[in-house]
Formats: structure tokens, sequence, C-alpha cells
């Protein structure tokens, strides 16, 4: 049983998870960007996530479970298609963070953590990404939005909503 | 994406190819880029090493170790492989200077490393970025395959028979893996938990090979240093302060951004006439000087103080990783305070017990005091605490959460009083619910 035949990814991720246990002087290197690359694709990390990825490095489930607990990028239930991540450290907290927090709880209908029903956003606060001089600052996924106001909400969501859209498969909000 | 600014008092050294499209390989060797690799190349190591102690560059970081002299500890010999390993795992609240430079100018990191790695005889070079920051990973692995393509990277850089890899690493989550062991457990898979020391890095470091570890701000320095002479870049500075840093101003700052202003700078003038002043007119009430885990300074401490290590370690706080939290006179202290614990207690790893139970009981006592059911015992207490968490960790973690804390007490006792005794607090709005 190779893993050509039985994983549960892209045949690009698939790849590209092959040329990375190759990259390392030690394969386990490979482990952090796996799982994270993984969950790109997939969405979290689900059990079979960790089965794939521990046969992958040659460590037991275990032992993955024990490393991706420590990272807080890393989740084992689904997040939103739209994650939407709101920055509210210091240089943000004094630039209106909060405000900006509020706003997206209102138009999300969902608190830290939570996913709207039809799953196509979910909402977390969060700490530094590294945008303090350009505050209040946002990540949607990998995507950065920064000097935001309130009134900036409403026009991001509408933006990964036709992004959406143009893709095809879109659940309306 | 990220704004540029611009001030006349600007020294342009490790900024100066930003927004030039520097990411682009030609565009970076046109602009003089790789000449300083070439150069450390036929000149050797002890060469190398003589101009980066001659520079008195300081770690970028925050801890201000003088790089040069860290990269002599590497012992010439080694069973082992060596490494260099760049940290780009910045996660310091209050810093984004390393942002921008992996946005506009990745191949200065690719050769700062090259140069570093020459320095100390390694053949492979790690940039490990935090996960937050993946388009900026991704313009760092487009940059390191056009240096290979360009036998700039590889078995033969520049043609020579000296070798030198690159490899560029995510982080997933993590402020404590910015600190260097815990890094070093995170690149070998691991949780980042940071280990004893001795032994230090420069002997048993990665994959227990000994390993030089420098911030991304050190590293992009490096190329420059070489190019100018140790000599030249450290006169811009101060005194055992080599060359410009990049500060980072944020908060209530009229004109918030990164500025490369030569180590000394006034922090006042910082302020007021790069950063434009407080927001809106207001009156500044107080500064963190360099990323959250500083201890805050008051407005009258800032007067004379010049933006170095040795200055701002004078005045009673550290100069940190250069991010300037400015603060203005409508901001409860109590609020910020509680913020910035809640961060490290959100950071903590766990690995350390004065540190895990520190930062947790230290959030709830300033979460209750903050909405308004705190005593006065619970000043002395939170001090206390943050007393007897300094120093008794692996890491600097519980340092850098007790720190600050203590500063805030100690300057803003009347401010913490006020909020005493079921008083609601007089300025925020966010009035977290005492669950405690």
């Amino acid at each position: 049983m190779s893993l050509e035949t039985m994983t549960i990814f892209s045949p690009q991720l698939a790849a590209r998870l092959d040329a990375l246990v190759a990259k390392y002087p030690v394969k386990r290197s490979a482990l952090i960007p796996m799982l994270l690359y993984a969950q790109d694709e997939i969405g979290y990390l689900s059990d079979t996530v960790i089965a794939e990825v521990a046969e992958r490095i040659g460590i037991s489930e275990l032992d993955v479970r024990n490393v991706a607990t420590y990272y807080s990028m890393l989740r084992f239930k689904p997040a939103g298609k739209y994650n939407v991540q709101v920055c509210t450290n210091i240089s943000c907290m004094l630039r209106g963070a909060y405000d900006v927090y509020e706003r997206f709880q209102e138009e999300l209908g969902v608190g830290h953590k939570g996913v709207t029903p039809d799953g196509f956003f979910s909402l977390e606060e969060v700490e530094c990404i590294g945008a303090c001089c350009w505050a209040p600052a946002i990540q949607v996924n990998y995507d950065f939005h920064d000097e935001l106001t309130p009134g900036h909400v409403p026009g991001i969501l509408a933006q990964y909503r036709s992004k959406a859209d143009n893709e095809g498969k879109v659940p309306h909000a | 994406m990220p704004r540029l600014v611009s001030h006349p008092d600007e020294v342009k050294i490790v900024t100066r190819r930003f927004g030039q499209g520097a990411a682009n390989i030609d565009k970076y060797i046109e602009l003089g880029g790789y000449e300083s690799a070439k150069k450390c190349l036929a000149q050797g190591p002890e060469w190398i090493i003589s101009e980066m102690k001659a520079s008195n560059l300081r770690g970028r970081g925050g801890a201000g170790f003088p790089t040069g002299l860290k990269w002599s500890f590497v012992p010439k010999q080694s069973a082992k492989p060596k490494y260099v390993l760049v940290n780009g795992d910045e996660s310091e609240p209050g810093t984004c200077k390393d942002h921008l430079i992996f946005l506009h100018d990745p191949h200065a990191i690719i050769e700062g490393t090259m140069i570093a790695g020459l320095a100390i005889g390694a053949k492979i070079g790690f940039i490990y970025l935090r996960g937050e920051y993946r388009y900026l990973i991704e313009i760092m692995e487009k940059a390191v395959a056009d240096a290979y393509a360009k036998g700039i990277l590889g078995k033969n850089i520049f043609g020579s028979d000296t070798e030198f890899q690159i490899i560029t690493q995510s982080g997933a989550g993590a402020y404590e893996v910015g600190e260097e062991s815990a890094l070093m457990e995170s690149l070998e898979g691991k949780r980042g938990v940071p280990r004893i020391k001795p032994p230090f890095p420069a002997v048993v470091g990665l994959y227990g090979g000994p390993t030089v570890i420098n911030n991304a701000e050190t590293i992009a320095t490096v190329p420059h240093v070489i190019e100018m002479g140790g000599a030249a870049y450290a006169a811009v500075g101060s005194e055992r302060n080599g060359g410009t840093r990049l500060f980072g101003l944020s908060g209530h700052v009229e004109r918030p951004g990164v500025y490369e202003l030569p180590m000394g700078y006034n922090l006042k003038k910082m302020i007021y006439e790069v950063g434009g002043g407080v927001r809106g007119g207001r009156k500044l009430k107080a500064v963190v000087p360099g990323g959250s885990s500083t201890p805050v300074l008051l407005p009258e401490e800032i007067e004379n103080l010049g933006m170095d290590f040795d200055q701002v370690g004078k005045a009673g706080s550290m100069l940190g990783s250069g991010g300037v939290v400015v603060i203005d006179d409508r901001t409860c202290i109590v609020e910020f305070a509680l913020r910035t614990i809640s961060f490290y207690q959100h950071e903590s790893c766990g690995w350390c017990i004065p540190c895990r139970e520190g930062t947790d009981w230290l959030k709830k006592s300033l979460t209750r005091f903050h909405a308004g059911f705190g005593v006065e015992k619970d000043i002395d207490n939170i001090q206390y605490l943050a007393e007897n968490m300094m120093g008794r960790t692996f890491c600097p973690l519980g340092d850098a959460a007790a720190m600050p804390t203590l500063g805030f007490v100690k300057k803003f006792r009347k401010e913490f009083e006020d909020h005493l005794n079921g008083k609601p607090c007089p300025f925020a709005k966010h009035v977290e619910l005492a669950v405690v």
C-alpha cells in the first residue's frame, strides 16, 4: 500500500509534500509546514490528515498530535472557507481594533472562533500579526487588510463573497 | 499593502532598496546586490568577523548582543555540520520591520545568510518565517529559487568550490518560537519549548551542530556592513551601537510607519518630528519603547533619551525590537496592561511554572481589577507575582511578561487605585466581565 495510491491529498499537494520531506537534513523538520499545507487544502487537521502526515514523516500519530496542538494556526475542526482573523493586540487596539472586531461580529453574527451557518466565514480574535504600523489590521486566510475602520468591514466581506461567486461555488449569506 | 513612509532624518541603509522592485534578482544585482557576498568569499572568515566586530552591529531581535562576537563563538572545527539560522518569526507586539524587509528586499536576507555562513564555515542556512507571513514566505522562496538558478546558491557559489544552501521554513503560529532555542526545536519538527542553556547554540544548536542564529533585520544589515566597511557603519550610530535601526512607530501617532534612523536618535524627536506627534494633537501619556515586553516610559523620561541599547537600558527600559508604541492621554493603562499580559498568557508555552502560572494569575488579577472588582491588596499582589517570575524561567518570555507589568504598576499606581472598589474604568469602553 503506497502513499501514491492512498493519499487523501490532491496530486499537486502530494507532490509538494513528497518534495518537502526530501528538503531537510532531518525528515521530521518537514512536520510543521506539512501540517499547515495539508490544513490549507483539507480545511483542518482531520484524523485522516494526521494519519497520513504521521506516515509520511515516519512518526506516530500521537507524536504528530502532540506537536500540532502547540501551534495556534493549526486546528482540529473546520473553520469557514474564509477565516477572518482580527488582531486586537496593543498597536491595533490603540487604533480601534475592537470596533473593527465588533463590526465583524455584527455582520457575521458569530463570535470568537465562530463559523457562519453556511460555513463560508469564520471569525477569530488573534494576537499580533506583524502589521502594527498599519493598524488596525486583519488577515482573511493569508491576505492582509490594513488601516481599517469598521466602515471597511462590509466591503471586505463582499469582496470574498464575490470572489467565491466568480469561482462558481457560493453558498449565499 | 504595508505603506512605506519616509522622513528627511532617515539614514537609508537597510531600507535603501525598499520600493525599488529589489525582490527581483536582476534589480537587486543592478542595485549592487551580492557584491558583498563575493567580497566575503574572497576575503575569508577572519576578515568578515573583524569587519562585523568593527561595525558594532548588535542583535536586532531585542537582546542587542554584538553580532561579530556571536559569530566568533562558533568553533572552527566541528564534527557536526554548522548552521546559520535566520529568525523571521517576528511576533513581538509593536514590531513589523522584518515584514517590510521580506517584502522589499528578500535577497538582502539571502546575502546576509550567505555571509554569516562564510564567516562560521556553515554550508546550510535556514530562513524561518512565522506562518502568518505566507505571502512573504512565497516571496522568499522565489528569491531563493532565483539565487539557485543564477548559481549564487548551490554547490559552487559564484563558480567557486564553496557550497551554500538555503532552506526556507514556515512556522505555524507561536510567539515563543521567536526564542532562539525554541525556534530550533520547532525547526526540528517539535513543540517550540526552550532548551536549557548552556550549552549555547554556538556550540550545540540545530540538530546538535554549532549554530548562529540572528534576527532577520540583523542578517539583512550584514551585506551593507560589508559594503560600507565595519568602521563606516559604526560611525553612523552612537557609542557601542553601530549603524541604524528600523524603528516601528505605532499606536497613537500621527504618521505611523517603519523609519530607519541612526542608533541613538532622540525618542521625543522620533515621536514628534518623525511621527508627526500624537494623533489629533492629544497629549502623550506613555511610550512603550521597544515592543510590548519593554517597560513603559513616561513623557518626562523621553526628553533626552537616545534610542540605543545602552541609553534605553539606563533609563530603566529596553530598546528591544525597536517597536515604539505611542499611547495618548485617553488610554486606560490598566486596560493596556491587561491586553499586554493577555498576550503573554496566551503565548506562554507552559514549560516553566513561574511563567505558565504567573502570566495566568496576572491576567486573572488584571481582568478582575479592570472590571472594577479589585481590592487594594491586588496592586501589591500583581507586583509580587511579576517580581517572582523575573529570572526564574528557561527563556525570557516570563521576564517579557513581568517587566512591562512592573512598569505599569509602578509608574501608574494612581490609575490602578482609581479602578478600586467597584469604580468603573474611567477610560475604556471595552470592559470585560470578571470571571475569576
